[in-house]
């Protein structure tokens, strides 16, 4: 099988990059196996517990970045428990013990502690970038440790972690001679920050590209900071309140001119609008902007500043940008590739007449022909706006709809929204992930199991009728990876119908559906590569073995193949079958 | 009511309903699937007040930190409970007092609260309500005005009779 010496092949790996690609190679011949695995430099884990952390090891020797996900996607809406698993500490302490040469690492919904933190930042020497998403379990005396002992340190992009701020000074812990910085992202950080160290720390960091703050610093600082990193191409603003005399104002428009390489913004996480022209002349080379944060910018504020945003790809915003201010984007912005729109107004307490609709989501799809991904908040749908916006915009990746109240129907027909989605999954061939809402029934599963050839993600919720619906899905989507599903009467019928389906995928999660406990033991009977995990919502409630319901329904089920068998650190209310 | 003769005939009159159920009230409650899929046909359906919003967990799916930050009218915190396997989510703002806030807790987590003075703290239960204020420090929940500490709590945390020390 090979013609070239290893180096050689070696060499040709080198650029394959995707995983998936890499993976395919590694399966051609038991030579090739041996080559990539030992060159291998990137892996990527989507579950941390299909795998340990020696099994990694011991594959793949080499590797220098690691990205481990824990706990499943709808731990983000709180629906997984406190302390259900996903700990980065056993991960660490064996790639420390074994001496890897681990140089990145990034996390998702893990468990972080600051003994993890320390023991990380004193057992890689060439450590560069950390990047933790939707963590929780650590304070700022573990960014103190990683600040001052990774002296190669070039990435610190915390986003959205729960992180304790104990008000220390993690800040100064960076020691003078870290110039090495090109990226510092702690805007999810809640509380006072040493500003003049931040300062000091800018001035010294030549490469910084990204710098995002949090609430604590405030505009005069913020002119500061951008004076000396004029260099800066991603700039989150923190602290933007109080009217600013005309001298500090001039200041900052003076430092944000210079900043010519800006191309994507963020934050304003407390904004006075009238600061906000201060940014007007940069916004012509804005890609990137978020004020998914910035509840304070409404109106006319954000109306002109979207108007001076002709490149923009990526928009982030909120929904009392309302159906007139989505008409601006979609005049404006014809580059827009993704779009999210975030409810402001969570608990429909305000009767919010600016908030949007199936108007503006229209007209976006009309304007914005490179459109692919969506996210979209709204309180009515109907079907003729899906079927237009699936006309308009054949291409997307990610469909994410949701009809803020559950079971709604279109608002004008009142029937279910069926034949919306079915248009949509019909048009976009490419469709990867698709998140349905409003009022729904198996038909429209029998529309995504028939059409969604590419779908690997679908998130369901208050919708179907029968078993027959999820088992549209199962039947009909070979390519998916991740099923999440609540509160729909999808029961051990459809669980149980092809159990080995299971291990073509990542997970799958139901809570709140129709699955008893029988059934579910029923599918970890045949199922030796599967994880089935019962999460058991009452403390009272715990079953004793010689006591139980098999009829009784199961709150929620996360099921999730796995080559290490059942994990050793579930909490007691975590049942493993 | 009817009362004829000192009966009191409703009491014991056949009927299908619960007792003492005389209004429709419709509340809406997680994982109901039926309510909107049928037409309202009957005119007794309009005279029912519209169903009562109660929170359905993690919806929309919304993360907590956007929850709080863009709704000003909502202040979420985390309640902790020493010895509970789960934290729970309060919201603030739907509070008033001392008072509301104590016994909704003590619904949520099933215990009492014992007496409050300044000088003691809560004493008779063994249950000690702190909160982390914003400067990091933790406080016994009843010292300072309601406004300044709904504005400055950050978490909740219920301590158990042995942890708690007498003197805070």
């Amino acid at each position: 099988m090979n013609y070239f010496p290893d180096e050689v092949i070696e060499h040709v790996f080198d650029f394959v990059v995707s995983h998936k690609d890499r993976n395919s190679i590694s399966l051609v011949c038991k030579s090739w196996y041996k080559i990539e695995r030992c060159s291998r430099k990137e892996v990527f884990i989507g579950n941390c517990y299909a795998i340990n952390p020696e099994r990694l090891i011991g594959r793949f020797p080499c590797l220098k970045s690691l990205t481990l996900k824990g706990k499943p996607h709808f731990a983000d809406f709180n629906l997984v428990p406190h302390e259900w698993g996903g700990f980065v500490l056993p991960w660490i302490e064996a790639l420390a013990r074994s001496r890897v040469g681990l140089e990145e690492l990034r996390l998702k919904r893990m468990v972080v502690t600051d003994e993890s933190l320390e023991l990380l930042s004193r057992s890689f020497a060439n450590f560069k970038s950390l990047v933790l998403v939707s963590c929780e379990g650590f304070t700022t005396d573990g960014l103190a440790s990683i600040a001052a002992n990774c002296r190669q340190l070039r990435e610190l992009d915390l986003q959205e972690n729960e992180i304790d701020d104990h008000r220390g000074q993690w800040l100064n812990c960076f020691p003078d001679s870290c110039t090495t910085l090109t990226s510092l992202n702690f805007a999810c950080l809640k509380g006072e920050t040493n500003v003049a160290a931040l300062e000091r720390l800018v001035a010294r960091s030549p490469n910084l590209k990204s710098l995002k703050l949090n609430r604590a610093v405030p505009l005069d600082a913020l002119a500061r900071l951008m004076s000396c990193a004029p260099q800066l191409v991603d700039l989150g603003v923190g602290s933007y309140e109080n009217e600013p005399d005309p001298e500090s104002f001039a200041k900052l428009m003076t430092a944000i001119e210079k900043c010519i390489s800006l191309r994507s913004l963020s934050g304003f996480l407390e904004v006075a609008p009238l600061c906000l022209p201060a940014f007007y002349p940069i916004c012509q080379n804005l890609i990137s902007l978020n004020l998914s944060y910035a509840a304070e910018i409404q109106g006319n504020h954000l109306i002109k500043l979207i108007q001076l945003c002709k490149r923009l790809q990526r928009l982030w915003i909120l929904d009392s940008i309302g159906d007139k201010g989505l008409v601006v984007v979609a005049d404006t912005c014809k580059e827009l590739q993704e779009l999210r729109v975030f409810p402001s107004d969570v608990h429909g307490e305000e009767d919010n007449n600016a908030a949007v609709t199936e108007v503006g989501l229209v007209a976006i799809s009309a304007g914005c022909p490179k459109l692919h991904s969506i996210l979209y908040f709204c309180k009515q749908m109907t079907n003729a706006a899906l079927i237009a916006v699936a006309k308009n915009c054949p291409n997307f990746i990610r469909f994410r709809l949701c009809i803020l109240e559950p079971h709604k129907p279109d608002h004008i027909t009142s029937q279910s929204l069926d034949e919306g989605f079915g248009a949509i999954v019909q048009a976009c061939k490419g469709l990867r992930r698709l998140s349905v809402s409003g009022l729904l029934t198996d038909q429209v599963f029998l529309y995504i199991g028939m059409y969604a050839e590419q779908l690997e993600m679908l998130s369901i919720a208050f919708a179907g009728d029968t078993d027959k619906g999820m088992l549209y899905v199962l039947n009909g989507c070979k390519k998916m990876r991740k099923l999440e599903i609540r509160d729909s009467p999808f029961g051990n019928a459809a669980l149980l119908a092809d159990v080995g389906r299971y291990e073509t995928m990542r997970s799958l999660w139901m809570s709140s559906c129709e699955v008893t406990l029988g059934g579910c033991k029923r599918l970890a009977q045949n199922s030796p590569r599967l994880n089935v995990e019962i999460i058991n919502e009452n403390e009272n409630n715990r079953m004793e073995q010689n006591e139980e319901d098999e009829r009784e329904k199961v709150d929620k089920l996360y099921l999730y193949r796995t080559v290490v068998g059942t994990r050793k650190d579930a909490p007691p209310y975590v049942r493993i079958l | 009511m009817e009362v004829t003769n000192g009966l009191n005939l409703k009491d014991t009159e056949l009927r299908l309903g619960l007792p003492g159920a005389q209004e429709e009230q419709q509340l809406e409650v997680s994982c109901v699937r039926s309510n909107n899929k049928r037409k309202n046909n009957d005119s007794t359906e309009e005279s029912a007040p519209p169903p009562a919003k109660t929170q359905i967990v993690g919806w929309p799916p919304v993360r907590s930190n956007r929850k709080n930050n863009n709704n000003k009218n909502v202040s979420y915190v985390k309640v902790s409970m020493d010895g509970a396997p789960y934290l729970r989510k309060i919201d603030l703002k739907m509070y008033k007092n001392y008072p509301e806030l104590l016994k909704a807790l003590e619904n949520m987590f099933k215990f009492t609260v014992g007496e409050y003075s300044e000088r003691e703290g809560y004493q008779g239960s063994g249950f000690v309500p702190t909160y982390e204020d914003k400067d990091g420090d933790w406080m016994l929940v009843g010292d300072v005005p309601w406004d300044m500490f709904s504005s400055s709590c950050q978490k909740l945390r219920i301590m158990k009779g042995s942890e708690a020390p007498t003197a805070l």
